[in-house]
């Protein structure tokens, strides 16, 4: 019998430190080689970890949310034959959760472990407290939760009438309150340690519609929330942004819209706004070398690209997801939107690939049907310039003296103003508009 | 020009899910006007529960007093001449009892500073109703209106009301006790009656569609009741379909299970099918609410479909019981005056004042499937129990029975049959609210000697260590 030391492996180009999402083994679990153990997270990509060798789980290292240093052990195997931990050696790199003696997997570590027989793994175990543990980080705070029998859907609560109206007074519905007592019985203690959670003002909705709430919940930023809150903020933080707005007649584009999706060949795509404006960019962009770039202020450089890799911000059940549209330069509208749907839709099933989320050099933002009248995006670093369109609208408007109705839409932009200068994002505009405003010349050189 | 009132509260029916609402909105400062056309106390206290067991009491003296009129005697007890029934005189007595319990919801409800309006209320919309008194008609407006309208015996229609045909509030008036008395319907209305007729010396006849008498409850719990039945000589037709009166009306018609015809001669017939909401004749369709089948719909907070409009007691569903009318008329009184509540009792216990009594608080076996849950059933009889034997119930086939989740010993339901164990059903409910364990029970002392023995022991016996028996 021997340790055999799982470490996090170099998931990602460059990366340093990857987030654990989730765990799919706990410790005691006996595990097949492959099998599934962790989620992990590095920028944009979820990866799911296996087990490199058949064993039992003998310690986790890292809670979901946790950041594990590459290299790091995070899972220990108890392994036939001699395992790859040296005797008295002391693990790699320290996780966070190592310091926390009261982690769940750590106490069940050590008991795990006192008893093994082979000499040379409870030599390890001895030299354990002797590693040099991280500092903690401010959110690791997470208590034990206290222990309560498992309520399934169907089953009533139990509960004494006079709780049962203290928490119907509180809004409480006590189907997720855990009950210490036993069978799961609620206390007026069980409710109060509910409350005190976040818990409470769960306020049904059939209640009164003025009722005064109360109650805090407590949402963990991690994971995909984690890497948005972080880019945003590096975004704003970096980034002078200023927003430029101006609107389009987008009237013959739709009408053209209409015609070759009334006309498409069964096996091509419908077709909405966005090809058509991937379209306009690469027309224009040629021109404005200083806007298809990244700029590394760090190393006071602007990269100008000559390929169009088009980021598009996609909504998923996680959250804003930016997947690229390669080479949009060499694509036609039919190609452009098929790509789009293909890596939007790799991005919502949460399989996209590394290559898939990463490389692009200006970004399209359009929130669909909710389309908006102005949005002020935020770039997405370390690009210069985002393009968000809006809704489109029939509007009155005045053409040759007459009020007439067109499909007008806005078009919302934001710039790096340290390199991108407001005149000539004025003037990319203006000529992005009047590419969609004569959709022709979207199709001639 | 009639006189108008609005008021904070407009309660309709003054029953025991109506009064009890607008005594706790009196009580919570609402200002309420409650419009009943009949005496307060609604059909329990004056023509339900209350009056049927006052006769059920006299009836039991009776048949002690037959016993004991009988050669030999009873315990030692003989009397030289059968005892003698003025009927009218129990009727009155009845009445008293009655007239108090009316007495005291007048006063309570005075005492609360409700207003006691006295007529028929119509509705001409959601909240406002027209009453003709006699001092004349009155409008009343409410910004909350209470409809605790009830419910009345259903009547055959080939069977109706009338002459010889009676319902069960009228069988609680009659002039003398009836020498043949055919009972329709085997619910437990029917068998309170029946049985007490039969005590006060009626043929009882009984006649049930289904194929077991008191149909809710499964054939342990009502076996002593039909023991009793056939001791005492009342004939039970089950599966027999009353068809209507003989030609002379003197007899029931019934096609008995076979199929055969048969006429049972008697001087009165019960019609004891059940009962249906009241929801006819005041405006109900006139308000908008929706309906759930014959019941007029509500949530669990007894609001209707129409905003500040609520229902109560028998109008919005079974069970038909007076508690639950009254915890509903409550909790409805109290969300009005802002508090936040919900109609959800872990039980509404029932009992039958059948002989012997029967209680169900919860579950009963038949509610729980083994597949998805399994049950530990335990049953402790009367015939083990001191108290029961010293007073005549230990004979009878009476038992508590306790039905509780195999996995963590919650209790689910508990159920008695047997002389007096109506009154533990405070106990049994109480248990059940609290969310009680098989262990609660077996480590609370019970008085001994007392019925309530029975309950703890079924208990102790449910975990395996029942001591007397």
């Amino acid at each position: 019998m021997g340790i055999y030391q799982f470490k996090l492996p170099d998931v990602g180009e460059g990366t340093a430190e990857a987030e654990i999402v989730a765990w799919h083994v706990k410790v005691g679990d006996v595990v097949a080689e492959d099998q599934n153990l962790v989620d992990v997270m590095t920028d944009k990509a979820t990866v799911e970890m296996t087990a490199p060798v058949s064993g039992k789980v003998v310690s986790l290292h890292g809670e979901p949310g946790d950041m594990a240093p590459v290299g790091s052990v995070i899972v220990e195997f108890e392994v036939e034959g001699a395992g790859n931990a040296k005797p008295g050696a002391a693990p790699v790199a320290a996780t966070p959760a190592e310091q926390t003696k009261k982690t769940p997997p750590e106490a069940p570590l050590v008991a795990s472990r006192a008893p093994l027989p082979d000499g040379a793994a409870g030599k390890e175990v001895e030299s354990k407290p002797a590693t040099k543990p991280a500092p903690a980080p401010a959110r690791h705070m997470t208590n034990t939760a206290p222990a309560f029998a498992t309520r399934d859907a169907g089953t009533k609560p139990l509960a004494s009438p006079a709780v049962r109206q203290r928490a119907d007074e509180l809004g409480i519905k006590l189907q997720f309150v855990p009950g210490t007592g036993p069978a799961g019985r609620i206390s007026h203690a069980d409710l109060d340690a509910y409350i005190a959670t976040g818990g409470g003002g769960v306020s049904s909705a059939k209640s009164s519609a003025y009722a005064p709430r109360d109650g805090v919940e407590d949402v963990k930023v991690i994971g995909l929330r984690r890497r948005i809150a972080e880019k945003m903020q590096e975004s704003k933080r970096r980034i002078p942004h200023y927003a430029y707005v101006d609107e389009v007649d987008m009237t013959e584009l739709e009408a053209l819209r209409a015609h070759l999706n009334a006309t498409k060949k069964a096996d091509q795509p419908k077709l909405n706004v966005l090809p058509f404006l991937m379209r306009a960019l690469v027309r224009v962009l040629p021109a404005y070398p200083q806007i298809n770039a990244h700029f590394d202020d760090d190393a006071g450089v602007v990269h100008r690209y000559s390929a169009v890799h088009i980021g598009i911000a996609t909504q998923t059940a996680n959250g804003l997801i930016v997947p690229v549209v390669k080479h949009a330069e060499a694509r036609d509208v039919w190609d452009s939107a098929l790509e789009v749907a293909r890596v939007a839709g790799a991005a919502r099933d949460n399989k996209a690939s590394k290559d898939e989320l990463t490389g692009s050099t200006i970004t399209i933002t359009s929130l669909g049907v909710l389309g908006g009248l102005v949005t002020t995006p935020v770039i997405n670093h370390p690009e210069v310039a985002i393009i968000g369109p809006n809704a489109i609208l029939e509007r009155p408007v005045v053409r040759d003296g007459q009020i007439v109705v067109r499909k007008m839409m806005n078009l919302s932009s934001s710039f790096d103003h340290r390199v991108v200068d407001g005149y000539d994002a004025a003037e990319f505009i203006q000529r992005v508009k009047a590419m969609l405003e004569h959709p022709a010349t979207l199709f001639m050189d | 020009m009639p006189e108008h009132i609005r008021t904070k509260v407009l309660v309709i029916g003054g029953g025991p899910g109506g009064y009890v609402a607008a005594i706790r909105c009196g009580q919570l400062g609402l200002e309420t006007t409650l419009v009943e056309a009949d005496r307060l106390g609604g059909t329990c206290l004056i023509r339900g529960c209350i009056p049927s067991k006052a006769m059920i009491h006299v009836a039991g003296h009776f048949e002690t007093m037959t016993k004991a009129a009988a050669k030999g005697g009873k315990h030692g007890i003989s009397l030289s001449a059968p005892p003698k029934v003025d009927f009218a005189e129990t009727v009155k007595w009845k009445e008293t009892v009655v007239d108090k319990l009316n007495g005291g919801v007048t006063a309570l409800l005075k005492r609360a500073k409700v207003r006691v309006i006295a007529g028929w209320a119509k509705f001409q919309d959601g909240k406002t109703c027209s009453v003709e008194t006699p001092e004349g008609a009155v409008t009343i407006t409410g910004e909350h209106v209470i409809l605790a309208t009830g419910s009345l015996p259903v009547e055959l229609p080939f069977l109706k009301f009338g002459g010889n045909v009676v319902s069960s509030t009228e069988a609680l008036t009659l002039a003398e006790v009836p020498k043949k008395l055919v009972v329709v319907g085997a619910g437990y209305i029917g068998l309170e009656l029946g049985i007490a007729f039969r005590k006060l010396g009626s043929e009882v006849t009984v006649v049930e569609a289904l194929d077991r008498i008191l149909p809710l409850y499964d054939a342990q719990l009502t076996a002593p009741v039909a023991k009793w039945l056939e001791k005492n000589g009342v004939t039970v037709h089950l599966g027999a379909k009353a068809k209507g009166l003989s030609k002379d009306g003197n007899a029931l018609v019934v096609e008995t299970k076979d199929g055969k015809s048969a006429e049972f001669p008697a001087g009165k017939i019960l019609v004891t099918v059940g009962r249906k909401p009241n929801t006819e004749g005041w405006g109900l369709e006139n308000m908008a609410v929706d309906m759930d089948g014959r019941f007029v719909k509500v949530d669990d907070r007894c609001r209707t479909s129409m905003r500040d409009v609520w229902a109560i007691g028998d109008l919005v569903g079974e069970p038909m019981l007076e508690h639950k009318a009254a915890t509903q008329g409550e909790m409805v009184a109290e969300i009005i005056a802002g508090r936040k509540h919900r109609f959800h009792p872990a039980s509404i216990p029932a009992v039958c004042f059948t002989e012997p009594e029967i209680v169900s608080a919860g579950l009963l076996p038949q509610d729980v499937s083994n597949e998805t849950q399994e049950v530990i059933t335990a049953v402790f009889p009367f015939s083990a129990n001191g108290r029961a034997l010293s007073m005549e119930a230990g004979d009878d086939g009476g038992f508590v029975r306790i039905l509780a989740a195999k996995a963590d010993h919650r209790i689910l339901g508990i159920q008695a049959v047997g002389a007096h164990v109506s009154e533990l059903s405070g106990e049994f409910s109480h248990a059940l609210e609290m969310g009680a364990l098989l262990e609660d029970v077996a480590g609370t002392i019970h008085v001994h000697p007392t019925l309530g023995e029975a309950y703890h022991e079924a208990a102790l016996r449910a975990l395996g260590h029942a001591i007397h028996i």
